[in-house]
């Protein structure tokens, strides 16, 4: 059943979506990057009822499942009251998964701002550092570092999920699998290249990060480091 | 007296550092023998390997007339399979430094474990045995603790009363007093004091307790640099070997000793 | 509002059976494939943990939503199987991918009990099974509680995709729903999300939980 033919016939067609789904993984992943920060700067606020509704909130956000949230955000929003408006699918998208993994960013800033020894803290004190200065110079630098390992996984997970957004029309290589084997009635072919390019792209990047992982174990005592990169 | 364990011409590397260079060694069935030197002499290795948890390089390791690393099939010898080392090692027990009690057992339960699992006993029998144990090593109040709720010292005489339920020929004792406080060690060594003046078995101790190995020990071994640098009773090597490495050695020893209380 | 939230979570919740025998089969599953999929991969035979690692690869590589769609076309052409439903090809597709992830749970928890405790039952002469049974098992399990938690709520997100195939679990009423409301489009995604969510918080309890079993009483 399966054909060679096929398989060379679908591989031009479906590569040029790569475009699209790189595109895709990349904005989202920069968005979940800066919203990550939003996230713990709300729940570190003086108020803590509004630091407990922003933690359920992100809660809610990260156990449910992102294809909802990307329907919801491409079909329902422009019909919600005053603040609804369409966004493209790819916008939609972008928006849904950026999110949906800022929720999940967060948690390995706070790992990394955790980790941070007490003492630090006390020796900017003790140094007369400004609070911004002791945030600049002395924590992130060393909370940071520690966690691009675990920020690199996510990029990965992101990367996988990012043919959902097939699902509300975004061309990309899923898509462009999924219309070939409408058109052809042959799925296997299409939908193995599919299979490959995403092993391709994101089996040396494991590989890599895995490394690098290696390599701030040694350099950084993550003793204190509590999430491990889940799914 | 025929010999219960014989090393013959031991070797043993770890990746380019070469631990054991050569080790002959016969030990006696009731003999109580310490080994001391400094670390990174190869001592803990030596039990290491007898206890099969170390594959010696190069040599052979005799344990009651059985080649223990090697087996002979059609005339050939082989590297011995689990299942001849399982049949060795019965004979063998061993007490580790850091004690390495199941954390998820309670007490009675880590004695149970291996008298029901490898001595094919009942439960009943076994707890009773165990029970047993752990009275003599001065535990008879602890059965259901875990572990966890004990102090060092009442760690390793469980740990202790879990080899010897399972009457080993020969116990190993790998600097068992090491991980200890300081005001723990007395009530371990009162132990072992015990079963080297009432036990038939051989008894092998890895040990920093210079004085200890001096009251108990038949014979003393001192190595140094993976071999074997000086032999005799206790008196002999530590009171009137004039080995230079094994001075130095003792003094430095001494001298921690001192200041350590 | 409350009156239509009311109703129509009583319209999602026909979808309610479908996904929580899916979540709860393919999560069964999945610790199954898990614990046989971590032990492979330690064992001495190296055709054994090359074929697993080649699994595990493979699904950790590709996308859930990839392997579901190649699953529901392949299966019936490649191996001239009929599962009879499609309930089964995503079960077996969540269970796969999730598998394979959680198969390094087991084996990175297998391989953090301390070794002490190896040696220990080496030096009681223990056999190989007996050890990995009565000593190592039951201490990797704790570590593995809270990981497995986590899973359990992805597997949960995973079901979600079994509509693309033609099953009518939760999202697939919330659609049909939005399509014959269009303008109680928000409220009806919403209680979909809602549902998911309250299915969730058992789960993201039991994790919380783990976390506080897996902190105390192992050696590691």
């Amino acid at each position: 059943m399966w054909s060679w033919e096929t398989f060379a016939d679908a591989f031009p067609i479906i590569i040029t979506g790569i475009t699209v789904t790189l595109g895709l993984t990349i904005t989202s992943y920069a968005l979940a990057l800066a919203a990550g920060f939003i996230w713990l700067a709300l729940e570190s606020t003086p108020l803590k009822i509004f630091n407990f509704i922003v933690y359920w909130i992100r809660e809610f956000i990260r156990s449910t499942p992102p294809i909802v949230q990307i329907f919801f955000l491409y079909f329902a929003w422009p019909m919600v009251p005053y603040i609804g408006t369409s966004f493209t699918p790819f916008v939609a998208a972008m928006l849904a998964l950026g999110i949906h993994f800022s929720t999940y960013i967060a948690e390995v800033y706070r790992s990394g701002i955790e980790s941070v020894d007490k003492g630090q803290w006390e020796a900017a004190k003790a140094l007369n550092f400004s609070q911004k200065d002791t945030w600049l110079k002395v924590v992130l630098p060393q909370a940071l570092p520690p966690t691009i390992p675990m920020l690199g996984n996510y990029l990965i997970i992101l990367f996988k999920e990012v043919p959902l957004a097939a699902t509300i029309g975004v061309v990309g290589i899923l898509s462009l699998a999924r219309s070939y084997g409408a058109n052809t009635w042959s799925y296997i072919e299409p939908l193995t290249i599919v299979a490959i390019l995403f092993l391709v792209l994101s089996y040396p990047s494991a590989l890599l990060i895995r490394q690098l992982e290696k390599k701030m174990n040694r350099r950084f005592d993550k003793k204190n480091m509590k999430v491990k990169v889940t799914e | 007296m025929k010999p219960i364990v014989q090393y013959k011409e031991i070797h043993k590397s770890f990746g380019d550092t070469h631990v054991l260079k050569g080790i002959n060694l016969d030990i006696n069935p009731t003999e109580k023998l310490a080994i001391i030197g400094p670390s990174g002499s190869g001592k803990t290795t030596i039990i290491r390997l007898l206890m099969t948890l170390e594959e010696p390089s190069d040599g052979d390791i005799i344990v009651d007339g059985t080649n223990l690393w090697k087996i002979e099939a059609g005339g050939k010898e082989k590297k011995a399979n689990e299942k001849h080392l399982s049949k060795v090692r019965n004979d063998i027990g061993m007490v580790f430094q850091h004690f390495n009690l199941f954390p998820h057992k309670t007490i009675l339960e880590n004695c149970v474990v291996p008298l029901v699992n490898v001595r094919k006993m009942n439960k009943k029998e076994a707890a009773e045995l165990a029970e047993n144990m752990l009275e003599r090593v001065g535990l008879g109040d602890k059965y259901d603790s875990y572990p966890s709720q004990l102090s060092g010292g009442q760690k390793q005489r469980v740990a202790m009363a879990r080899a010897l339920v399972m009457k080993p020929k020969i116990m190993l004792f790998d600097e068992v007093t090491s991980a200890l406080d300081p005001e723990l060690v007395g009530e371990v060594l009162e132990v072992i004091r015990d079963l080297a003046e009432h036990e038939d078995m051989a008894m092998v101790l890895v040990t920093h307790e210079m004085d200890f190995a001096l009251e108990i020990a038949d014979r003393v071994l001192f190595l140094d640099e993976g071999v074997i640098a000086e032999e005799g009773t206790a008196d002999e090597v530590i009171n009137k070997s004039d080995n230079p490495r094994l001075q130095d050695f003792l003094k430095r020893f001494r001298g921690e000793t001192v200041t350590g209380q | 509002m409350f009156d239509s939230a009311l109703n129509i979570l009583s319209y999602l919740s026909q979808g309610l059976g479908t996904t929580v025998s899916l979540f709860l089969a393919a999560t069964l599953l999945a610790f199954i494939i898990a614990f046989v999929a971590g032990l492979c991969r330690i064992v001495k035979n190296p055709l054994i943990r090359g074929f697993t690692m080649f699994y595990v690869e493979l699904f950790r590589g590709t996308s859930l939503i990839v392997q579901l769609f190649w699953l529901y076309y392949a299966i019936p052409i490649l191996f001239n199987i009929h599962l009879g439903s499609n309930w089964w090809i995503g079960v077996i597709a969540i269970a796969l991918n999730y598998g394979a992830y959680m198969s390094e749970v087991v084996r990175s928890s297998i391989l953090a009990v301390d070794k002490g405790q190896t040696e220990a039952a080496i030096a009681l002469n223990l056999s190989r099974v007996q050890r990995m049974r009565h000593i190592i098992l039951p201490q990797a399990l704790r570590l593995m509680l809270p990981e497995f938690g986590n899973y359990s709520i992805q597997i949960l997100k995973g079901t979600a995709l079994v509509s693309l195939i033609g099953l009518t679990d939760i999202l697939y009423y919330g659609d049909i729903y939005r399509s014959t409301n269009l303008s109680e489009g928000p409220l009806a995604y919403f209680m979909v999300l809602v549902m998911y969510f309250i299915i969730a918080l058992p789960l993201i309890w039991l994790s919380k939980k783990g976390e506080k079993i897996a902190k105390r009483g192992v050696a590691g």
